[in-house]
């Protein structure tokens, strides 16, 4: 009767293998980091020195190397949040839309009369016309520059409203247009950010949007969030350059006025381009993804007045000759003129998918941030505190280790030894299963796993209890310890749940180290419950099977 | 027979409600007291909630923070605050102090020029000095993390009202959330009393001190809901001094293993998780004591309607699950 079927028995014992396994890498961090290292920057560039094949070598290949991360308390490095001012774009919008406006409206000088621009608030724009009476065929005129917006749920909506005040036209995004704008400019200060940290080379970045209009920056290992707020001030630079040729000598002379760069995606490929560029991305004013006239993935951009100025009299001297796009020192792409591109708007064509051109288009607007940045919250840990942190917080949860089982052991005896057992293979869990995830260890997350130590026997403790109590009612010791599990299940249950709800407001509110201590915290609970109940009901009954003891001391 | 630490005879039969009246009170009490010295003397906001900027320095200097002050003096901060921090994993010529700086008027986060000046300034006064680590939070940043925190112990609350009330009778919900109430107003009335810095950290550490609380509170209920069942006749009251009696050795053990992992967490972890645990072992202790003196209390005042029977099907599922597993 007391028995747990084979099949039960190979599942506990294979998910606490698993568990030790991957959990082992951890005890090995710097050379399994290294190791890891090599491996990505292998992967990476194909290539790999001698320290890093060494490196490699330290940890073989076959073996789980899943780490779990440590968060910046613990490693040292820098955290930022910045607002980015997505209104800055609306203004930039408006002004780019007066040229335009006042071209098309001038056109009907006769009828609505004068046309100037009045003063606005930034994100509108606003025509003052001599004749008010005109007004309607005004509005009228300022409707066609509108273009619809092409968004999931914006279709057949324009991009501007077009309203007539008086003598004035009121001229300002719409609703569908401000949500993609924003959401562009969102994507482009990422991607920018997300360019300039990776520059740097720093491990592991962590760059994402939160809310509408904040990114947060975790950059591990950099020295304070001044550098890093100095690394994501820094320009992209974008050129458009005659090619001279191509080749894949890097070292070739390439004249004079000439430079050698390489291409950013084919290896061993350089172009020899003159120095002086056509026109640099300072001119640029948009781009986006679009497709050329046989319907494949191309890129649309525009300059401005003087950026169009330059490179429509440059294509118009220059058919079928390649130019190159160059961004910081790359040549990211060197099609082939195909025609006169008058007008300073023009598509870039290539052998693209649609994500290339999509990633071209934000690369390309990614030459400057589309607006700026406002930094909400800074924190900077330098790696002594780090370090001081990782040692006085492993030395406490050796301790507490050790006057957890003694007091277990003291108060349980062998039983103890089993919830002893349990309780080193449910920590081993934790690491594990936290290294499969890549959940991130922070300071409050050693702190939640030393406070599941204290709590992870809690549910030995109820069965034990619970078997004491049932041995008092003068049953059988295999009876004693079968009602023991099944009757302390439900407190179990109840009380593991209630702290996994507290547990899961805590991740879904928490952010940085706070979520770090849920995540441990939420783990612990379900590796406590599975050791508790599965891990040290498997020692009790094969200890059972082996003695059958007459009497249960406990 | 084979020792055996019993920090709790087999059979107890204490009378945990022959003081009901006095507990209670003191339950009360120590909830008003607690409000009206956070009202009065006010939390020691952290940058999180208050915003500014805390700058950690170390030195192998012994530290002047008279000598600090005057120097960061001329740089028109504001409010500084220099402390000194004691730890016992410091080394003997560690030195390690703590610069709190108000926000800044017009800033959000503090600017590195500033950061710079302050930076300097202390150098002149120990050409030693190292900056381990700096934080700073805007005031938009910190206002928006009050209401998370805020947002996210009464969202726990809520949560834990709803699911006794489901797995159990509602006089037991309404106990269980009065426990958790007790634990968090005397928490942060501890808090506000001794000035320690009230940080996110802090707001994590009521949260588990809301799962450990409902945790001692649910393995009584549980005891306590079987019981009825068993002795249909007893009083209330003796039943649940029954329930708690039973529960009584798991209670202390739990607790004791809890708390012996957090004290050494305490001693040892380090200065910059000293008030996060602090607020929990203090919660593991109020947590306890507040299961029984508040929870159960309530829980008696409310009575419970015994001819409905307090088992429900979820609870026999898992039993019923177990006994399976056994076959």
């Amino acid at each position: 009767m007391l028995q747990i079927p084979l099949w039960k028995r190979v599942v506990i014992i294979g998910l606490c293998l698993l568990g030790l396994a991957m959990a082992a890498p951890n005890l090995f961090y710097p050379r399994v980091e290294a190791h890891n290292d090599a491996v990505k920057a292998f992967t990476d560039s194909g290539a790999m020195t001698d320290a890093q094949a060494a490196a490699r070598a330290g940890w073989p290949d076959w073996l789980p190397s899943g780490l779990v991360n440590l968060g910046l308390d613990l490693r040292g490095g820098a955290h930022l949040l910045a607002e980015v001012k997505v209104e800055e774009v609306y203004k930039a919008r408006m002004d780019s839309l007066w040229p335009e406006a006042r071209k098309a409206l001038a056109a009907e000088r006769a009828t609505i009369g004068a046309v100037r621009r009045a003063p606005s608030p930034d994100d509108e724009l606003r025509i003052q016309i001599g004749e008010p009476s005109q007004i309607a065929r005004a509005v009228e005129i300022a409707r066609t520059l509108a273009s619809p917006v092409v968004t999931l749920t914006g279709v057949g909506q324009n991009d501007i409203e077009v309203t007539g005040q008086g003598d004035t036209i009121v001229i300002r995004l719409s609703e569908v247009e401000r949500v993609a704008t924003d959401d562009r400019t969102m994507q482009q200060s990422l991607e920018i950010v997300r360019r300039r940290v990776d520059a740097a080379g720093t491990r592991e970045p962590t760059i994402v949007r939160q809310g509408t209009d904040r990114i947060l920056i975790e950059v591990p290992g950099i020295g304070s969030a001044a550098e890093l707020k100095a690394l994501i001030g820094t320009t992209a630079k974008l050129t458009f350059q005659p090619v001279i040729s191509r080749g894949s000598n890097p070292d070739a002379n390439p004249g004079s006025g000439n430079e050698i760069l390489p291409a950013a995606d084919e290896q061993g490929v350089y172009y020899v381009l003159d120095k002086v560029p056509v026109v640099t991305g300072d001119e640029l004013t948009d781009a986006r993804p679009d497709t050329d006239q046989n319907g494949y993935p191309a890129v649309a951009f525009r300059f401005n007045a003087t950026g169009a100025r330059s490179f429509g009299d440059y294509t118009a001297n220059h058919i079928g000759e390649p130019f190159a796009i160059v961004l910081d020192g790359k040549v990211i792409s060197a099609p082939t003129i195909q025609a006169h591109i008058a007008g300073g708007s023009g598509i870039i064509t290539g052998r693209f998918s649609v994500q290339e051109a999509t990633d071209l288009a934000l690369l390309l607007r990614a030459g400057a941030l589309p607006a700026g940045m406002t930094f909400l919250e800074e924190r900077t840990v330098g790696p002594e505190l780090g370090q001081d942190s990782i040692d006085a917080g492993r030395v406490a949860a050796m301790v507490g280790l050790v006057a957890v089982v003694g007091f277990m052991v003291a108060s349980y005896g062998l039983f103890g030894v089993f919830a002893s057992i349990a309780l080193l293979i449910n920590i081993a869990l934790i690491f594990g299963f936290m290294s499969m995830i890549s959940a991130t260890l922070t300071l409050p997350g050693i702190a939640g796993i030393v406070l599941t130590m204290g709590t992870a026997v809690d549910a030995n403790v109820l069965v034990f209890e619970r078997i004491r109590e049932e041995m008092r009612s003068a049953k059988g010791p295999a009876r004693a310890i079968e009602l023991g599990y099944e009757k302390a299940m439900s407190a179990i249950v109840d009380a593991n749940v209630t702290t996994f709800i507290t547990g899961l407001i805590l991740f879904v509110l928490g952010a940085g180290p706070v979520r770090g201590f849920a995540v441990t915290l939420l783990i612990g609970i379900v590796t406590s419950v599975f050791t508790a109940i599965w891990v040290t009901r498997l020692m009790v009954t094969l200890w059972f099977a082996r003695r059958r003891p007459k009497q249960l001391v406990l | 027979m084979a020792f055996r630490l019993k920090l709790v005879p087999d059979h107890t039969n204490f009378d945990f409600f022959k003081y009901q009246w006095a507990t209670f009170g003191f339950s009360v009490f120590l909830v008003v007291a607690s409000l009206i010295i956070t009202l009065v003397m006010g939390l020691n906001f952290g940058i999180d909630f208050k915003g500014g900027t805390t700058i950690r320095t170390e030195s192998i200097q012994p530290l002047d923070t008279g000598a600090y002050r005057d120097v960061l003096q001329p740089l028109n901060l504001g409010d500084v605050a220099i402390t000194e921090v004691f730890d016992p994993n410091f080394r003997d010529d560690q030195h390690v102090a703590s610069i709190r700086v108000q926000a800044q008027e017009g800033d959000e986060a503090i600017t590195p020029e500033v950061i710079g000046q302050i930076e300097a300034a202390l150098k002149t006064v120990d050409p030693e000095v190292k900056f381990i680590s700096t934080e700073s939070v805007g005031p938009k940043v910190s206002g928006e993390l009050i209401w998370t925190a805020i947002w996210s112990v009464l969202g726990a609350t809520a949560a834990i009202l709803i699911y006794v009330w489901l797995r159990f009778e509602w006089q037991f919900a309404v106990g269980a959330v009065a426990a958790l109430v007790h634990d968090v107003t005397v928490t942060v009335g501890i808090f506000a009393l001794f000035q320690i810095k009230f940080d996110l950290t802090i707001i994590a550490a009521l949260l588990t001190i809301l799962g450990y609380s409902i945790n001692d509170t649910v393995v009584v209920f549980d005891r306590l809901r079987e019981n009825l069942i068993k002795y249909k006749t007893m009083p209330l009251r003796e039943v649940m001094n029954v329930s708690v009696n039973e529960t009584l050795s798991r209670t202390v053990l739990t607790a004791g293993t809890t708390l012996l992992a957090l004290i050494a967490l305490l001693v040892l972890g380090g200065d910059v998780i000293r008030g996060f645990v602090f607020a929990m072992t203090w919660g593991v202790i109020i947590g306890t004591y507040s299961s029984v003196y508040v929870a159960k209390n309530i829980v008696l005042f409310l009575g419970i309607d015994r001819d409905k029977k307090p088992a429900d099907p979820s609870a026999k599922f898992f039993t019923e699950g177990t006994a399976d597993a056994d076959n």
